[in-house]
């Protein structure tokens, strides 16, 4: 079929190119200014005033600074520490949870979706939860930040609905052979969902890798936290005072501008990194979250 | 196997008690229930032992004393909270900043979406794709950073604005600017993740649509207007039903980091507002009042929104 093309279309398509294109540029270019003036001299950046469209006099100080920071290194090992150990403790109680949910035959099922939706309506809020924490001692603990975040409710159901499509047939066959209800979920249930786990650890993995409010309120050790927490001190802490102060002068000079892109550029990299392999995954994502549980 | 000695009870149909079922299930499904038990168990502690402690709401709490042990003060609280003059500024702020992300930030990836789905080259659509994705992966706090850096009075934008003889303002310290700042770089970090959804829908459009129509001669407008528009309706209005249903539980996060005495007008939230008199100020009782004020405002509005949601398209999201 010959689809004609008017001169409305063409323009159009023009139109919708040059607004798409300004996107991209409008969204991406912060970012390149972050590269570029982490990797500018402090003076000139301070001298500078306006885009940046390369580096002003290449410099790696800013990073050198960066990584001779106790505090970032110990911020690292935190935060690996929390996305390691932390994303492995959510899958497999998401997972066991999810695997309870999607078994019809099993007799306390109801009752305990029913417990489990209600909690997506209804909770106690942030005082109750922070008190909780505190009585049980986990202040100044990593653990705070990984024991009570262990299931996202929505993340089961998404789970337990890509288990319900693998045949139940599977699981009795199994029971039959002798496999117990572990087993049947570790080695048979989840390689077959591998793609539904691979997006769980991505919501998981990055929203432990940027979260910090827990971290602000549970930890007074700075030794013990997170990079995002670090961050926010070089950050916004800091800037704050001195946007109270005001002057240019001032608010340039107080912490070395570059070093402070050069934190943003550490603390972002990995997800920068590990992006481009997940992308794939990221449409199917929001799609099966977005199915009915 | 002893399961086979269960059998014939089935066969005679005779329904069998209550306890009859439980000793069955126990006997079939040993390891299931002992997955079920921490699982249960987390929730138990994580989830309902807080809704327990809401009841602090009703008490003047004293963590000397401990929840249980605590006075009650009946619904002081709430009266402290609806006669100062926060309760109107917090709930005002947190419908105000809602309300123009309903207006601006919902709207926006639909129509994102739809300039993608007219894109015809496909390496282009994927690279403005990869790009608008990018910065929902990014940190609230490196967000928050670099919005606090371009803003301030040396930053970029005021660079610009100075460039074209425009004068430099503080902005995050203005009061005006905050809601602007906040919604738009809610925007901007959120429209091309938030067009997905709707791009996932335009593809599930059947084809054949179009060429039917083409046929009968209408051109890309009319095949906009008949087609691709009726086609992703649907989404549309779940999502706008949902949002609505979340109109009054805005996060903190993001204001708490942007923030500061001189913006509280127009910034401060009721999640902020939670945050800073509970856990800064150690009001715990007061502010788990407010909490629960929300909470119970939000269980309304959500239930209706899935009722609503329900009625207009039979679907909802559980």
């Amino acid at each position: 079929m010959v689809v004609r093309k008017t001169v409305g279309d063409y323009v159009f398509d023009s139109l919708n190119v040059i607004i798409l294109a300004a996107l991209a540029v409008i969204t991406a270019y912060p970012f390149i200014y972050v590269v570029f003036a982490s990797l500018s001299s402090a003076d000139e950046l301070t001298a500078h005033s306006g885009l940046l469209l390369k580096p002003l006099n290449f410099s790696l100080e800013a990073y050198k600074a960066v990584l001779e920071n106790p505090i970032i290194y110990s911020g690292y090992m935190n935060t690996l520490f929390i996305v390691v150990v932390g994303t492995t403790y959510n899958i497999i109680m998401t997972s066991m949870g999810a695997f309870v949910l999607s078994r019809k035959d099993f007799f306390w099922r109801k009752l305990i979706t029913i417990m489990i939706v209600f909690t997506m309506f209804f909770g106690g809020g942030l005082i109750p939860n922070f008190l909780l924490v505190k009585n049980l001692g986990l202040m100044d603990s990593l653990w705070a930040l990984i024991i009570p975040g262990a299931i996202g409710t929505w993340n089961l159901i998404i789970m337990r609905t890509a288990f319900q499509g693998i045949p139940s047939g599977l699981v009795e066959s199994a029971h039959i052979d002798g496999a117990n209800d572990f087993v049947i979920l570790f080695r048979i249930i989840l390689p077959l969902a591998l793609p539904t786990i691979a997006v769980m650890v991505l919501y998981y993995g990055v929203g432990h890798w940027n979260s910090w409010f827990g971290a602000m309120i549970y930890l007074r050790d700075r030794e013990l936290w997170p990079l995002q927490l670090v961050l926010r001190e070089i950050l916004i802490s800091n800037s704050t005072d001195e946007m109270m102060s005001g002057t240019v002068a001032q608010d340039r000079a107080a912490i070395g501008e570059t070093i402070k892109y050069a934190t943003i550029m550490v603390a972002t990299l990995p997800i920068l990194l590990v992006y481009p392999f997940l992308q794939k995954y990221f449409v199917k994502g929001v799609m099966v979250g977005a199915l009915k549980g | 196997m002893p399961e086979l000695k269960m059998q014939p009870q089935h066969l005679i149909y005779k329904k069998p008690s209550l306890i009859q079922a439980i000793k069955k299930d126990y006997k079939k499904n040993k390891w299931l229930i002992l997955m079920a038990l921490p699982v249960v168990a987390w929730y138990i502690l994580f989830h309902y032992v807080p809704m327990y402690g809401v009841i602090i709401a009703f008490k003047q709490f004293s963590p000397i004393k401990g929840i249980w042990d605590s006075a009650w003060v009946g619904l002081r609280h709430f009266q402290d909270f609806f006669n100062s003059i926060s309760a109107w500024r917090v709930i005002r702020n947190t419908l105000l900043i809602n309300f123009y992300q309903l207006l601006f930030a919902f709207p926006a990836p639909i129509i994102l979406a739809l300039l993608l789905n007219e894109v015809k080259s496909k390496y282009f659509k994927k690279t403005i794709q990869t790009v608008t994705y990018l910065p929902h992966f990014v940190s609230t706090v490196v967000i928050c950073g670099m919005i606090i850096d371009f803003f301030a009075k040396s930053g970029l934008i005021n660079d610009i604005v100075a460039y074209f003889g425009g004068s430099r303002t503080i902005f995050l310290v203005e009061a005006g600017w905050f809601r602007t700042i906040y919604v738009g770089t809610g925007i901007w970090q959120g429209v091309g993740w938030g067009s997905i959804i709707y791009l996932a829908s335009l593809t599930a459009i059947d084809t054949e649509l179009y060429e039917a129509v083409t046929i009968d001669g209408a051109g890309r407008w009319k095949q906009f207007v008949h087609i691709t528009l009726p086609g992703i309706a649907p989404t549309i209005v779940i999502l706008l039903i949902m949002n609505i249903g979340h109109m009054m539980s805005e996060g903190y996060e993001k204001v708490i980091l942007l923030y500061n005495p001189s913006t509280y007008e127009t910034a401060d939230i009721i999640s902020s507002y939670v945050y800073r008199r509970g856990l800064v100020e150690a009001n715990y009782s007061f502010s788990a009042a407010v909490g629960l004020f929300n909470s119970i405002v939000n269980l309304t509005l959500i239930v209706t929104a899935n009722y609503v949601s329900r009625k207009v398209n039979e679907t909802s999201l559980w």
